[in-house]
């Protein structure tokens, strides 16, 4: 009876450190939530569907073994750059043209894009000889940015960051030369004025009011300024769990997406912030430690990438709520509500389960 | 490591995990320190500026409301409510919370016509009133809505976002105009009003006193506006109330005014326009200040329409008008009795002095006559007599024996030319005619004939019923002349008791010889009682002794030489007729000047009124005298 089944579907291999750890984020972010949306149950309701929808996609990817993963990926990145382009010619959604509506199912191709692009540049990197020869780092380059430059066309510059940075992480953990790195680098902040002429009007005035808040207050300013009240009035210890003003008042815009870290930190305080940042750093550095027990070159690239890429969320999210970058919209991971962002993460941690599940025993 | 070319082509496992390992690692490194950046940022805010930033939050969640105090009722003399505050219900919007804007805001209006009457008026006034308030504050529309409005706004609530039913209190005057220019009326705080007050507390406030007493007593009647500290949401709805100081509403007012008598007066005037003030001579209160035509002041409470006030302003017998303040009128022989008094008190007559009248009076070296009313005279008359028959050669000849600045001198000093000093806005100051005065203002030498008939109150005497009233007032009361009171007495709100508001006096009239002052009053005495008195028909059935004097004023100039032939002129050219009044005669407490414009003689069409008016003080006085 076993043999009929595939040898992988077996008892299941998880990672009981890094689930506790994303369990442990889940369950705060619920609570955060629930004060966020201004004690709403359906609101609640409906993420939890959604994380129970992620963890299942987590359960199912772990069990497929890395190398059937690999084996897939250049299918999943051929199709997910089709389905970019396709959204670029008949997307739905506002006045962005970041979803592809299936009928029953509205899907958001960028999201994919995010672990497609590490995916890939793994499976390119993982028969190549590291450090990446200078033709290998090209082609690489190449497989990030073509997606990149996709969803950043769409426009949603946050997840253009986001794919980009996976990719480059990627390259970074397999190697790359301390000088190409920094070349690269220095190349990113001459082309910073291009990127200013290339940049969208709304673009612009996020950067704008970035640099300063206080210009228009009432306008495009209001964000960062309520979102930097709510997170300063938050002291220390903060107000207490729905107890927050500034966001049950509906002072801070986008408070159960974007912003809810703002609603987390004026209800728990310093305290709340420096512990939930205390868990992203224990996942990014189980989600390393994993990566060092891979048992190829592209798992543990992957691994690696993607724990990182983890990072960038945290970073970007905590430093636009608290007004030191621009607002980007690049969600709280695992805690912000929606759907697509929620399901993407889960499953990338379901492939570092996967990776973790089908480790090198003998070290 | 020994390198060499062609080692890099193949695959060294080992090796490559180090490099991530140390890739790794330096990652981690730089990850930890940027989030240890990141916290600083954190501890900055939540620490550090933890004051400024909690400051700001309560500011934005808190606002605060005004309260608007509840005006101060009116009652008058007897306690009736002359001026009220009733619930209503007025229409509010907030244009920040309707959605699309000023288009929207259109839109809205149109929408809400189908429920509610807007005209016109109502709109303009809508989107004048907008520009003086804040964008998230809310904009009366519409007042007073009737119930059936209420309910189908109520209805159908949820189609107007912005949109919201206000109770509030709306001033109400059960009167109408029998007192409209007593009490002047309140109307829509407008821009004006605002830069006359004190902003902050009447933040509010909606309505203002316009004119009258409610204007003069805006301080009192207004209170003190209170607030609501509230939490509110970004869009400003009020979620709970965190503190409230409530306002301290207005003060009651009392006024002297007896509605019953100012009934009276006004009846008896019928549908003549005129006046009549009375006033109690022994505080200097107002009992009655009619003025006719009126208006009714309630139409101007929430916001009159330019029509209507047109309506108003054009009616016949210029219903704006407060003839009782601001109708000047030529004294004619109401003013005798005080060229009388000078005489007397100056010792150029005594009161056995005696004048004989042949019907015409001729100044010495010009051949122009003065007339008596009675074209054969009247024989010989003392001061008495003189008053009793209104004998004009007798204050002929007093006059030019006086000489104009002399009677200037005393009569000023019962108010005439002057304003009273009432408790109301607007007082007319009429006009005591001097030497000084017409080189100064006209230009002119003065001639010896306008002293002859300033003696009767003709020629350039102007006065208003305010100041012949109040002037009788001092003269039957020994020379008190007060700055007379509407106000009678006030209770602020959580007081029990009324405080009683007594009128200042302005000036006591020097008495050199009361005896004087008594026959100046027997004479007035005479014209309601004696036997060839002028106004007899005022003592008929009276429970009271009244004294009095009549007087015509001229509307249309004839030539002074000829006699008035009132029958035959049109009736707007026809003379007013005036009357004084005073009562009982031996304590009076009463004293009243009539106006009857185009009435023609004063004994025939002002004496009733006066009389009417009289009956109404004094038997309501007897009345309340028999009920211990």
């Amino acid at each position: 009876m076993k043999n009929l089944l595939p040898a992988w579907v077996g008892a299941p291999r998880l990672d009981p450190v890094l689930l506790f750890l994303l369990l442990l984020i889940i369950v705060f972010g619920l609570f955060v939530l629930y004060s966020a949306s201004g004690q709403d149950m359906d609101m609640v309701n409906r993420q939890l569907l959604r994380l129970g929808f992620g963890l299942f996609i987590l359960l199912v990817i772990s069990q497929v073994p890395p190398r059937v993963l690999r084996a897939w990926t250049p299918w999943l990145y051929g199709l997910g750059v089709a389905m970019l382009l396709a959204t670029l010619v008949l997307g739905v959604g506002r006045s962005t043209q970041r979803w592809l509506d299936f009928g029953v199912l509205r899907f958001q191709p960028s999201e994919l894009m995010k672990l497609a692009v590490p995916m890939m540049v793994a499976w390119y990197l993982h028969p190549k000889v590291l450090p990446p020869t200078f033709k290998a780092t090209s082609v690489t380059i190449g497989i990030l940015l073509v997606p990149t430059l996709l969803i950043y066309r769409q426009p949603d510059l946050g997840t253009a960051l986001l794919v980009a940075a996976s990719g480059v992480f990627t390259l970074y953990l397999a190697g790359l030369r301390w000088r190409v790195l920094f070349g690269f680098a220095g190349l990113a902040a001459a082309a910073a004025p291009v990127l200013w002429m290339v940049m969208k009007e709304y673009q612009r005035d996020r950067v704008r009011t970035f640099l300063n808040p206080e210009a228009d207050p009432l306008g495009t300013g209001w964000n960062i300024i309520q979102s930097k009240i709510a997170v300063g009035s938050g002291g220390l210890t903060g107000k207490g769990w729905l107890n927050g003003t500034q966001s049950n008042l509906e002072f801070i815009p986008e408070r159960h997406t974007d912003f809810i870290l703002a609603v987390l930190s004026e209800e728990f305080g310093l305290i709340g912030v420096s512990l939930l940042m205390l868990i992203y750093m224990l996942v990014i550095a189980r989600g390393l430690y994993i990566a060092s027990l891979a048992r190829d070159t592209g798992s543990r690239l992957l691994a690696g990438a993607l724990s990182l890429t983890l990072f960038v969320y945290v970073l970007v999210n905590g430093g636009m709520v608290s007004g030191v970058l621009p607002v980007v919209g690049v969600p709280l991971p695992l805690i912000s509500y929606g759907g697509t962002s929620a399901v993407t993460l889960l499953a990338g941690f379901g492939m570092m389960m996967s990776i973790y599940g089908h480790r090198k025993f003998i070290r | 490591m020994i390198s060499y070319k062609g080692q890099r082509e193949i695959k060294d496992e080992r090796d490559e995990k180090r490099l991530f390992e140390t890739r790794a690692w330096i990652g981690f490194v730089v990850i930890a320190l940027c989030i240890l950046a990141l916290l600083g940022r954190y501890v900055w805010l939540q620490i550090f500026a933890y004051d400024r930033f909690s400051t700001r939050s309560e500011t934005n969640r808190v606002a605060v409301h005004p309260v608007a105090p509840n005006r101060g009722i009116i009652y008058d003399r007897r306690g009736r409510v002359i001026a009220d505050n009733r619930p209503a219900y007025r229409l509010e919007i907030v244009p920040e919370n309707v959605p699309g804007k000023s288009s929207g805001l259109d839109a809205l209006l149109d929408e809400l016509s189908t429920l509610i009457v807007l005209d016109e008026d109502d709109r303009e006034a809508f989107h004048k009133s907008r520009r003086h308030y804040r964008i998230f504050d809310s904009v009366p529309l519409k007042f007073n809505l009737t119930e059936r409005e209420v309910a189908r706004f109520a209805v159908n609530r949820h189609r107007f976002e912005g949109v919201e039913v206000v109770p509030y209190l709306s001033r109400y005057y059960p009167y109408g105009e029998l007192l409209t220019h007593v009490l002047g009326y309140t109307g829509r705080l407008d821009e004006e009003d605002i830069a006359s007050v004190d902003e902050g507390n009447y933040r509010g406030t909606r309505t203002i006193g316009k004119t009258g007493i409610e204007q003069f007593q805006e301080k009192e009647l207004h209170g003190v506006s209170g607030f609501e500290r509230v939490e509110t949401n970004v869009r400003g709805r009020v979620l709970k109330v965190l503190e409230r100081q409530d306002a301290i509403p207005g003060t009651d007012l009392v006024l002297s005014i007896d509605v019953a008598v100012q009934q009276a007066a006004w009846d008896a005037l019928g549908d003549r326009p005129g006046s009549v003030v009375a006033i109690d001579p022994t505080d200097g209160s107002v009992i009655a200040m009619v003025s006719k035509p009126a208006y009714d002041p309630n139409a101007f409470v929430d916001g009159i329409s330019q029509k209507a006030y047109n309506d108003i302003l054009n009616a016949p017998g210029r219903p704006l008008f407060n003839r009782a303040l601001n109708g000047g009128y030529e004294p004619g022989s109401t003013l005798k009795p005080f060229v009388g008094l000078a005489g007397l008190e100056l010792g150029l007559v005594t009161p056995e002095t005696r004048v004989f009248s042949n019907g015409k009076f001729y100044i010495e070296g010009y051949d122009r006559p003065y007339r008596d009313w009675k074209d054969m005279g009247h024989g010989w008359v003392d001061i008495r007599s003189a008053l009793e028959q209104s004998v004009n050669t007798y204050f002929y000849k007093l006059a030019m024996d006086m000489g104009i600045d002399r009677m200037h001198d005393y009569l000023a000093q019962f108010g005439f030319g002057s304003v009273t000093g009432i408790d109301v806005p607007g007082e007319g100051k009429g006009l005591l005619p001097s030497r000084e005065w017409k080189r100064t203002v006209l230009e002119q030498p003065w001639y010896p004939g306008e002293t002859v008939i300033a003696g009767i109150g003709q020629g350039f005497n102007v006065v208003t019923p305010m100041q012949l009233a109040n002037a009788l007032a001092a003269l039957v009361n020994g020379g008190k002349r007060y700055a007379p009171r509407l106000l009678y007495a006030t209770k602020p709100a959580g007081v029990e008791r009324a405080t009683r508001v007594k009128a200042p006096i302005e000036m006591q009239i020097p008495v050199n010889d009361p005896q004087d002052w008594q026959t100046i009053l027997e004479g007035m005495d005479r014209v309601v009682n004696g036997s060839r008195g002028t106004a007899r028909s005022v003592a008929v059935n009276a429970h009271f002794r009244t004294g009095g004097k009549s007087g015509t004023a001229q509307v249309y100039q004839l030539a002074a030489n000829k006699k008035d032939k009132s029958k035959d002129v049109a009736q707007h050219l026809r003379d007013h007729a005036l009357f004084i009044a005073f009562a009982p005669v031996d304590a009076p407490r009463i004293a009243i000047a009539v106006i009857v414009e185009h009435g023609g003689g004063g004994s025939k069409a002002a004496a009733p009124v006066a009389r009417a008016t009289l009956d109404a003080w004094l038997d309501q006085e007897l009345v309340q005298e028999l009920q211990p």
